[in-house]
């Protein structure tokens, strides 16, 4: 070992070429051995991915029929579908988004143009960045006490409010950085032409970042197209026909959850065609949101 | 009056400039302290709601392993005891693997290749819970009591200290499937932390390190991780708070069962897992819905810290 640490010390080549020789190969081997962990641990989930997808096709594929979205959910045995559910979970999320997205953008234009180092900006930006993190089922429990209780009962506009909640912070987070982004010069530019300051932001800035605002929503929509454990508490789900706000409301996962643990063969086939349905949508809106990101730069 | 005669135009757009700009801006402050509101009522809600299971059974609901619904009696420690073990354990197998993906991505993957990897790896971000519960259920599940839990009970569990903790009836559901299903849930988080960390190294750095002769290995090792240390922890960070309060991938492989497990393959519960299946039975204004809202709020002031402390460590990195 002194060896080695007199050899290291050395300026110039080495003194004693085995040991040197021996450290550099051995350092040569660590390195080919991390290089490979690493590609081993990207493999490992990207196969993840790749199994789930394909879990998902070779299960689902098989269920897809018309009936499922002509027909609602029905009890065991009698050819039910999905439509109740999809149609359920279409309104929840887009009047969730309705509701999120207006909010969301004015707090992230509150962020990115009001506030950018007050204090109250910045608790504001550390509640929201909680709040994108914080565990859904926990929104679906507040929405429950807030909404559910005092207003008798289980409702699809719970629903919508608890999935607004969510949409919130994904669409601050967005808006704000993409705010961020607009060139001082530019903002210059338009208040020296004498425009008011809110001219600046709805006309140029938001015009400006509008690809990056909307691959927010999209993300949003996305996100909350797939959440579960907050419309548990709030819109419970139906397996009856219904497209009333003011009643309990179908929506896909909540149905798959439902459908997936129960012991009849075509529930649970139904189930993986929601699951089907579902991912796809949503990896969908996903890709798609990427793309017009990369698009806007 | 003379001057608004000599120039109305400029005055008027002035004035209704004013005004919008005055709407506006109220509107925007509005916003933001309506998100601080949210977050205050999200705790005093689930506070209130609460508030009858704190005060019947005080700090022992904290403490207390029982819950005996029909007795009224309801502890939170099972699953506050679940929550935690599962999501450090998802930890301990997730941190690894997206540090393996968030090095390739950075220093070995070829140019072309990072993006579509990098898309693919965040894509399992965007797969909804529930589908990682039915995959677990269906898929990992078998798996786990077929090959996996039979095999380690045979070899790590005849091992003297650790062994007790791989024994048990291989259900495939258990502690340990949670976690692994937990683990490939929260690895895009941390693996896309990451990596956007690990690209603000300045080039300069990185490239007198190689210079003086350093393997890629090494200058992860004693340049790229030395810099971006406190990052690389807050992204670790935000990953257990997500693995937290995931409630439907837990919900359908822990097994369940209001008990400590002693074996890593023993069932158990979390807290989001018993408030998802409890709560259908818990009638309005009864001790258990309380006593579930309470379990709500142990469970979001343990996000908040986790989150908040992820939040602090993330914050002056990512935007230096």
């Amino acid at each position: 070992m002194s060896a080695t640490l007199a050899t290291q010390s050395l300026p110039g080549p080495a003194k004693n070429i085995e040991v040197a020789r021996s450290l550099g190969s051995q350092r040569h081997r660590t390195n080919q051995i991390v290089k490979v962990l690493c590609v081993a641990a990207t493999a490992i989930g990207l196969i993840f991915l790749a199994s789930i997808l394909s879990t998902l096709l070779i299960r689902g594929v098989g269920g897809i029929s018309l009936t499922v979205f002509t027909t609602s959910t029905l009890p065991p045995g009698s050819q039910g579908g999905l439509l109740n559910a999809i149609i359920g979970s279409l309104i929840q999320t887009f009047i969730g988004a309705a509701i999120g997205t207006p909010i969301g953008l004015m707090v992230g234009t509150y962020l990115a143009e009001y506030a950018q180092q007050s204090k109250v900006g910045n608790a504001v930006r550390f509640v929201s960045d909680i709040l994108l993190s914080a565990p859904s089922i926990l929104i679906g429990l507040f929405v429950y006490q807030l909404v559910v209780t005092p207003f008798g009962g289980f409702s699809g506009i719970a629903g919508c409010i608890a999935l607004a909640v969510i949409v919130i912070p994904i669409v601050v987070r967005t808006t704000e950085d993409m705010l961020r982004l607009i060139p001082a010069t530019l903002r210059e530019a338009v208040i020296g032409l004498g425009a008011p300051k809110w001219k600046m932001i709805v006309l140029i800035c938001y015009r400006a970042a509008k690809e990056g605002i909307a691959t927010g929503i999209l993300l949003a929509v996305a996100r909350v197209a797939g959440e579960t454990a907050p419309l548990l508490f709030t819109s419970l789900g139906n397996l009856n026909w219904s497209t009333d706000l003011t009643k309990p409301l179908a929506s896909l996962p909540v149905t798959i959850y439902q459908y997936a643990g129960s012991p009849f063969a075509d529930w649970v086939q139904l189930a993986w065609v929601g699951a089907l349905l579902i991912t796809f949508g949503v990896l969908a809106i996903n890709i798609g949101a990427r793309l017009m990101l990369r698009r806007g730069k | 009056m003379q001057q608004a005669v000599a120039a109305p135009l400029p005055a008027a757009g002035k004035r209704s400039g004013n005004f919008g700009d005055k709407v506006f801006a109220g509107v925007a402050h509005a916003s933001g302290y309506f998100v601080l509101a949210l977050l205050g009522g999200i705790i005093v809600v689930l506070f209130m709601g609460g508030y009858k299971a704190f005060h019947q059974f005080g700090a022992f609901f904290l403490v207390s392993t029982e819950w005996e619904p029909v007795q009224e009696i309801f502890g939170a420690a099972v699953p506050i005891f679940g929550t935690v073990v599962t999501a450090i354990l998802a930890l301990l197998m997730a941190v690894p693997l997206a540090f393996g993906i968030a090095f390739y991505l950075t220093e070995l993957a070829p140019m072309w290749f990072r993006r579509p990897v990098s898309t693919a790896i965040e894509l399992l971000a965007a797969v909804p819970s529930i589908i990682y519960g039915m995959w677990g259920f269906f898929v990992v599940v078998p798996i786990m009591a077929e090959y996996i839990q039979p095999a380690v009970i045979d070899t790590i569990g005849e091992l003297p200290l650790i062994g007790p903790l791989f024994q048990g009836p291989p259900f495939g559901t258990g502690i340990l499937t949670a976690a692994f299903i937990l683990a490939i849930m929260i690895i895009p988080f941390i693996a896309a932390t990451m990596r956007d960390v690990f690209e603000t190294v300045p080039a300069v750095y990185k490239e007198s390190a190689y210079g003086v002769g350093c393997t890629t290995w090494e200058v992860m090792r004693s340049v790229v991780i030395p810099y971006t240390r406190a990052s690389v922890v807050g992204g670790i960070m935000l990953g257990l708070g997500r693995a937290l309060g995931e409630t439907m991938a837990v919900t359908f492989v822990i097994g369940n069962t209001n008990r400590i497990a002693t074996t890593l393959f023993g069932p158990g519960n979390t807290i989001a897992s018993i408030v998802a299946l409890e709560f259908p039975e818990a009638e309005a204004g009864s001790l258990k819905l309380s006593s579930l809202l309470a379990l709500g709020f142990v469970l979001f002031v343990i996000s908040f810290i986790v989150l908040a402390i992820s939040r602090a460590l993330l914050r002056p990195g990512a935007k230096s």
